[in-house]
C-alpha cells in the first residue's frame, strides 16, 4: 500500500467520474484532466480508466510499502523515488520501502500518479471518484492526509518498467481552446459572439475543479443572461449577468440558470485542467462534427499507447 | 426554431461533442415538464446505444452520449423519433412521496418572516402548505433538491435578504414561489418553515435520492414528539415512507 507522508495541497483519488447520477443532482466528479490520467493508465498497461491520485498544486510524499510500477503525468511536478528524480510519462518500478515525493508544480497545475492496477477503494455509485461536497467516493469521500493508506494490487508479472511517451508542457503563450458555439449563443448578439471567439480572456484566481472563471470583455445577452435552469456539461462556458465568462469542469452543477454561449470539445478539457491563474485564453470555434471527429482520433490514440 | 411536431414543439442545442440537450416549449407548467420526463422515461427503457445519461430540466432534456459510439446527427434522428412517437398522455399515473415535517419552532427559523410577509398565522401557513402534493420539475443545485411547482401563491414569500451560511440538512423552505427539502447542509436562502427526519439522501439505499423528476411530494405535519419517533425508527431502519400513485392525466 501507499503510506501517505503528507497529502500536499488538495490530493484526491479520482477515476473517470461518475455517471447515471446526474439527473438526481450529483456532479459528475472525476480526473480534471482525463488525457493525463488515461496516458498514465494506458502506459501501466491498466484498464481506462483505473482510480489515480490527482494532486493540485503542490503533490504527496508517500511511502510504497510494497513493489509496484507507476507512472506520473499530467502537470510537471518536482518529483523523486528517494533521490532519483522523475520524469513525468514514464513507467518506474517502485520498491517496497521507497518513498516518491512530489513536490511543488513547475508547470501545469494538477499532476497524476498511476499505479499498476490502480488504487483500491470502495467504489461508492459506481465510481471510485472522490465528491467533497458530499465526502463520499474515493479515499473516505474526503483529500488524502498524513497517516493515510491506500491499497493497490500485486504488480502483474509482465514489466511495463521503461514505457514512456512524449510529455505535454504548458507553457505561457496564450492558450487556444477550441469551443462549439451553444446551447444559448442565440442569446447573445453577432458582435458579443465574435467577441467570444476572438478577445482574449485571463485565467483569474476563482479556480477549482467546479470552474475556471474569467477576467476579458463583458459579454452580455440581447435580453439579460438569465434562462429556465437547464442541465450542464463539464466544459459548459456559463455567462453570468456579470458578463464574465466561468468554464465549468469536472465538479461542476448539473444545472443552472444562467446562458451557456459555447461548450470547449471534450479533448482540449485537459488543457484547461492545468491553467493556472494569469494564463491568457482564446477560444477558437469550431463543429460539433470536428470535436466528434477528434474525440474519436483520441481514442484510437489511447488503444494504439495501450498496445505500443 | 421550434420544429412542431404536432405533438411536442422542440429543439435540439449542441453542447459540443458530450451531449445534446433537447429544447422543449420554455414554458414551465406541467405539460411541457411530462415531454421532457416522457423523453428520458422512453431513453431509460433502452434501446439506443451510445446514450450515457440524461438530465432532465424544467423545459429541456439534456442526453449525454459517446460519440464513438453514435454521433450527434443520428442521434438526434432517434430523438426525433422518440419524440414522435410519445405518448402525450404520460405514464397514467406517477407516484407520490409521502413525507412528514415538522413545523415546530425549533426549526421553522423564518415561520415570522413568513407570516408578516402574508398576513396568515402560522397554522394556516401549514395547512397550506400540506394541502396539494407538488410536481417534482427536476433535481439539481444539490443532489436530490427537488425544484418543486404548485406552492399556492398566497405562502409565497421572497428569500431572504442575506442567505445563511448553513442549512441544515432537512430543512424545508420557501424561497419566491417555490418550496424544497434541503437534502444536505448547504448555504442557502430560503425561509425555513420546518424539517423532516426523512433523509432524502441516504447512501446506503440502493437508490442514494428518494424520489425522481416527473414524481410528487407531498407534505404532512407532525408534532415534535412524532418527528423525534420517525427520526428514531429512521436509525433503526424500521420507518417506511408513505408511497401512493395518482392520476397523472
Amino acid at each position: 500500500m501507499l503510506e501517505i507522508i503528507s497529502g500536499g495541497a488538495l490530493s484526491t483519488i479520482q477515476d473517470a467520474g461518475r455517471f447515471g447520477y446526474m439527473k438526481n443532482g450529483f456532479t459528475q466528479s472525476g480526473v480534471m484532466d482525463l488525457h493525463a490520467a488515461k496516458t498514465a493508465n494506458a502506459l501501466l498497461k491498466n484498464e481506462p480508466v483505473v482510480p489515480v491520485i490527482e494532486m493540485t498544486a503542490k503533490g504527496i510524499t508517500a511511502w510504497f510499502t510494497s513493489d509496484t510500477y507507476f507512472c506520473l503525468t499530467g502537470g510537471i511536478f518536482r518529483a523523486k523515488l528517494n533521490s532519483r528524480p522523475l520524469k513525468n510519462n514514464t513507467v518506474y518500478k517502485a520498491h517496497k520501502n521507497e518513498i516518491i515525493s512530489v513536490g511543488p508544480a513547475v508547470s501545469g497545475l494538477r499532476c497524476y500518479l498511476a499505479v499498476s492496477g490502480g488504487f483500491t477503494v470502495p467504489r461508492v455509485m459506481g465510481s471510485a471518484s472522490t465528491n467533497l461536497k458530499i465526502g463520499a467516493g474515493g479515499y473516505e469521500g474526503r483529500k488524502l492526509r498524513t497517516y493515510d493508506t491506500v491499497d493497490y494490487p500485486a504488480p502483474p508479472k509482465e514489466s511495463p518498467e521503461g514505457r514512456e511517451t512524449d510529455i505535454e508542457l504548458y507553457g505561457s503563450d496564450i492558450c487556444e481552446i477550441r469551443a462549439v458555439p451553444g446551447p444559448q449563443n442565440d442569446m447573445f448578439d453577432e458582435e458579443t459572439m465574435q467577441k467570444f471567439f476572438s478577445e482574449t480572456f485571463t485565467v483569474t484566481s476563482d479556480l477549482d475543479r467546479m470552474g475556471i472563471r474569467l477576467e476579458g470583455p463583458e459579454l452580455k445577452g440581447i435580453n439579460g443572461n438569465d434562462i429556465i435552469s437547464d442541465g450542464i456539461v463539464f466544459g459548459s462556458v456559463q455567462i453570468p449577468n456579470s458578463g464574465k465568462p466561468i468554464i465549468l469542469m469536472a465538479d461542476h452543477q448539473t444545472t443552472g440558470g444562467y446562458a451557456k454561449a459555447a461548450t470547449v470539445i471534450s479533448v482540449d478539457l485537459s488543457r484547461l485542467a492545468q491553467v493556472r491563474p494569469g494564463d491568457k485564453i482564446r477560444f477558437v470555434k469550431t463543429s460539433v462534427e470536428q470535436a466528434e471527429e477528434l474525440a474519436i482520433a483520441e481514442k484510437r490514440y489511447f488503444e494504439n499507447l495501450l498496445e505500443m | 426554431m421550434l420544429k412542431n411536431s404536432g405533438k411536442a414543439e422542440y429543439e435540439f442545442l449542441p453542447n459540443a461533442d458530450t451531449a445534446v440537450t433537447v429544447q422543449f416549449r420554455r414554458e414551465i407548467c406541467k405539460e411541457v415538464n411530462r415531454q421532457v420526463t416522457a423523453l428520458a422515461d422512453m431513453i431509460e427503457s433502452g434501446g439506443v446505444p451510445g446514450i450515457i445519461e440524461t438530465v432532465p430540466t424544467f423545459t429541456s432534456l439534456t442526453v449525454f452520449y459517446d460519440c464513438s459510439v453514435i454521433r450527434a446527427d443520428r442521434l438526434r434522428e432517434e430523438l426525433a423519433r422518440m419524440i414522435e412517437s410519445s405518448s402525450s398522455a404520460g405514464k397514467g399515473s406517477a407516484k407520490v412521496y409521502h413525507i412528514p415535517v415538522c413545523y415546530d419552532e425549533k426549526f421553522a427559523l423564518d415561520m415570522q418572516n413568513v407570516c408578516e410577509h402574508t398576513g396568515l398565522t402560522a397554522d394556516e401557513i401549514i395547512k397550506i402548505h400540506t394541502s396539494e402534493p407538488y410536481l417534482i420539475y427536476m433535481l439539481g443545485f444539490l443532489p436530490g433538491f427537488a425544484y418543486l411547482g404548485g406552492l399556492d401563491e398566497k405562502i409565497a414569500t421572497p428569500r431572504l435578504k442575506s442567505p445563511r451560511l448553513e442549512i441544515f440538512e432537512g430543512a424545508v423552505g420557501i424561497g419566491g414561489n417555490q418550496t424544497g427539502i434541503y437534502p444536505i447542509a448547504s448555504p442557502g436562502g430560503w425561509q425555513l418553515i420546518g424539517k423532516t427526519p426523512v433523509k432524502v439522501f441516504d447512501l446506503k439505499r440502493e437508490k442514494p435520492i428518494l424520489y425522481e423528476a416527473g414524481d410528487y411530494i407531498s407534505f404532512y405535519p407532525v408534532t415534535l414528539e412524532e418527528y423525534e419517533r420517525i427520526e428514531k425508527q429512521i436509525k433503526e431502519n424500521s420507518f417506511e415512507i408513505k408511497i401512493t400513485e395518482v392520476r397523472d392525466a
